[in-house]
């Protein structure tokens, strides 16, 4: 058996039995490897996503290992699936309910561009009600696909600064979806 | 066992001229009838003791916007569980003057077929106890399955005509 791997420690300076580093690497350190998702799965996108939590892709590896189905609980937004316009509502709600820091990752293209459903009853990407961090695409994708979206959300996590969510650009950004 | 034709028969000769246009496209009875005899009609044919149509299959609309003075159909699908046998009734009904009576005195399953109608096609049927939106947004602000409307999301700024060789 091959030994565990850890996480590599962010730069820093250590000496004996203190080892010291700036709060933003190691909160983004400790946030990218635990981000709960909360699925919103509504259609063929939500099947691979239960065959990317399942054993043989195991999303559990990225730190992802409690679905939250709870969005006060949640770092994670995973849309997977075609939202109707009558369905909106919900999703936005959904997310204003999640605390900060927040992360949002539309899967496949329904939910990223509305797909093949151009339609009056579809919403055209999910982007129009709520920001979006990483949009996976695909028609489905495969859980690799969407593994590789985590792992773009965990980058992101990793390498936000502490101080973003309280920037005017940020609250421009929710500004702009009529959020607060 | 019901045929086809002796239900006709019986029809034809009960109501007289507000029925006609009887055919059986793939073997399915079907008829028009006049708007003031839809509701005389269902009744008929659900409480008849032999025919027994007593379960609505399906309550829809169309729209057939080049025909003049019947732009949107009404369509009832009756069901005998006693004979097995099915039928359809279409009602044709002007584009400015979209009133029928209501089917739920007689079915309470026509409220939400009825409603869904209403919903796709702006039919008011008279008489509804809950004549609103069931499926669409409460927003929504036509009737989409009417032709005159795209069937895309008219909000799309990206699908330009080029791109598609139009």
């Amino acid at each position: 058996m091959e030994p565990i791997k850890l996480v590599e420690a962010p730069e820093g300076h250590s000496g004996a039995g203190f080892f010291a580093t700036s709060f933003d690497k190691v909160i983004g350190l400790a946030r990218s490897y635990s981000l709960w998702p909360l699925p919103f799965a509504t259609s063929c996108c939500g099947i691979e996503f239960m065959a990317t939590m399942g054993a043989h892709y195991d999303i559990s590896r990225f730190g992802s290992e409690r679905p939250s189905f709870s969005p006060r609980q949640a770092d994670m937004l995973m849309v997977m699936g075609t939202i109707a316009k009558k369905m909106a509502p919900v999703v936005k709600q959904v997310y204003l309910q999640m605390a900060e820091p927040r992360w949002v990752m539309a899967v496949g293209a329904c939910a990223s561009s509305g797909g093949i459903f151009d339609t009056y009853s579809v919403l055209q990407g999910i982007d129009r009600i709520i920001p979006v961090d990483v949009y996976v695409p695909g028609c489905p994708p495969r859980p690799e696909q969407i593994l590789e979206g985590l792992m773009h959300i965990q980058e992101l996590a990793q390498n936000e600064s502490l101080r973003r969510r309280n920037s005017e650009e940020y609250q421009l950004l929710l500004e702009s979806y009529n959020i607060q | 066992m019901l045929s086809n034709q002796e239900v006709a028969e019986e029809i034809a000769a009960k109501f007289g001229d507000s029925v006609y246009g009887f055919e059986e496209p793939y073997g399915l009875l079907t008829w028009s009838v006049t708007r003031d005899n839809i509701l005389p009609l269902l009744q008929y044919l659900k409480e008849h003791g032999r025919f027994s149509l007593g379960f609505l299959t399906d309550l829809t609309g169309i729209h057939f916007p080049d025909n003049k003075g019947g732009e949107f159909a009404v369509v009832y699908h009756l069901h005998s569980f006693l004979n097995n046998f099915r039928l359809r009734i279409k009602v044709f009904l002007p584009g400015e003057d979209l009133h029928i009576p209501t089917a739920t005195g007689l079915w309470e399953s026509a409220n939400w077929m009825e409603r869904e109608t209403y919903d796709f096609f702006g039919i008011i049927f008279d008489g509804h106890p809950n004549l609103k939106r069931i499926l669409n947004i409460e927003e929504m602000d036509y009737f989409p399955m009417r032709k005159e409307y795209p069937l895309e999301d008219a909000t799309r700024e990206d699908k330009i005509d080029a791109l598609f060789g139009r």
